[in-house]
């Protein structure tokens, strides 16, 4: 492994395990180490990077490996990637063992359902988050954002049909109403 | 009296899966999971799969949460485990990460020849709203479906309130409405109110 691949991996190592939030918290702290410590990546490379991972599909802790990717090539995407998942993966194994093995505990049963609220409060702070950093532009793009958001929860939440219409639907407005 | 019809949520569930359809669920899940997977494992797992419930799936989806590193990412883990020992979880861990890792790749090594065309940037940008709208929706339709006691909403609420609008950082809000959270979950079993959540 080349030398920087190496640092990428204890960097992520590192962080994986004070990551709680998951890597949207985390990102500041990347931001912190990549960009202004060890200047890895200028500042609008990082921005743009991570715009891409939370416009593609699947988990936004990818980004992770495009900082690899930029920073040391394919090693670098896969140091920085198992850095930054397998500590969790083992963590998560650990205690899915342990609550498994006391699951009719009175405790752990109050513990797992206590932390429904919380998780459940949590998601919708990213949806209101993600939604707020969206709603900018024109006040016609900002109307049309704030729609498309209201719409599209209202679909999720009331509806039994895919949310991939959603997304399809509000990308199909935005091509009409946000070319700013 | 005549039993009221089993709403959704009390239909029996399909047999645990093996790795393979585990795999196959979160890689479906992955590709799909625009503005945040956990969106779409919940929908594959409990409202198409039928392989667990809705309460189980928050349970699952609440401990990954307090756990570092992605929330999904740790649920994949502890769903894997429990339907399929190791080889359940790094089925699902591969199957969430491996689809969508082929196609961010692909945009970073052609995004030079794609970022300049403003119907592209227009049709993400409507996609983008769409996906935060999804999550919020997302979230209402499990607190539908659970049906918590007020106190629980409440803390639900300040949870929201604190990460998006004050900004109070994720451990301090788990480690100060979490044990509010069980306590009021522990209170309301002694006062024996039926429900359990």
């Amino acid at each position: 492994m080349s030398p920087v691949a190496w640092d990428l991996f204890l960097f992520f190592l590192k962080l994986s395990l004070v990551a709680v939030g998951g890597a949207n918290a985390a990102v500041p702290s990347m931001h912190q180490e990549v960009v202004e410590l060890r200047h890895w990546m200028t500042d609008a490379a990082f921005s743009q990077g991570y715009a891409l991972a939370s416009a593609a599909p699947g988990p936004n802790v990818l980004f992770v490996a495009v900082i690899g990717w930029h920073v040391a090539g394919w090693q670098g995407l896969a140091a920085s990637l198992v850095g930054f998942l397998g500590p969790t993966f083992i963590l998560a194994w650990a205690v899915a063992m342990l609550t498994q093995r006391v699951a009719h505990d009175a405790r752990m049963a109050a513990l797992r359902a206590g932390l429904v609220p919380v998780a459940i409060g949590l998601i919708l702070a990213t949806g209101l988050v993600t939604g707020a950093a969206a709603a900018r532009g024109t006040g016609t793009e900002v109307a049309a954002a704030v729609v498309i958001t209201a719409a599209s929860a209202l679909f999720v939440w009331r509806s039994n049909l895919s949310p991939i219409w959603t997304l399809l639907a509000g990308g199909v407005v935005g091509l009409v109403v946000m070319q700013g | 009296m005549p039993k009221p019809p089993a709403p959704d949520a009390d239909l029996p569930l399909n047999p645990p899966p093996g790795p393979g359809p585990l795999f196959v669920a979160f890689a479906k899940a992955g590709l799909m999971g625009f503005g945040g997977a956990q969106v779409w494992v919940r929908r594959a797992l409990v409202e198409e799969r039928r392989w667990m419930t809705e309460r189980d799936y928050a349970e699952v989806l609440g401990l990954g949460q307090v756990l570092p590193g992605p929330n999904v990412g740790n649920a994949a883990v502890m769903i894997g485990r429990r339907f399929a020992g190791l080889p359940g979880s790094f089925a699902a861990t591969g199957g969430l990460y491996l689809f969508p890792l082929i196609v961010l790749m692909s945009l970073v090594l052609l995004w030079q020849e794609f970022a300049d065309i403003p119907e592209v940037a227009a049709f993400m940008h409507g996609l983008a709203c769409a996906a935060a709208g999804m999550v919020i929706g997302n979230g209402l339709r499990m607190t539908g479906r659970l049906k918590p006691p007020p106190e629980l909403i409440a803390i639900g609420l300040a949870s929201t309130a604190a990460a998006a609008w004050l900004r109070v950082p994720l451990p301090v809000i788990v480690l100060v409405l979490g044990p509010i959270s069980i306590a009021a979950v522990v209170w309301r079993g002694r006062r024996g109110a039926g429900r359990r959540l």
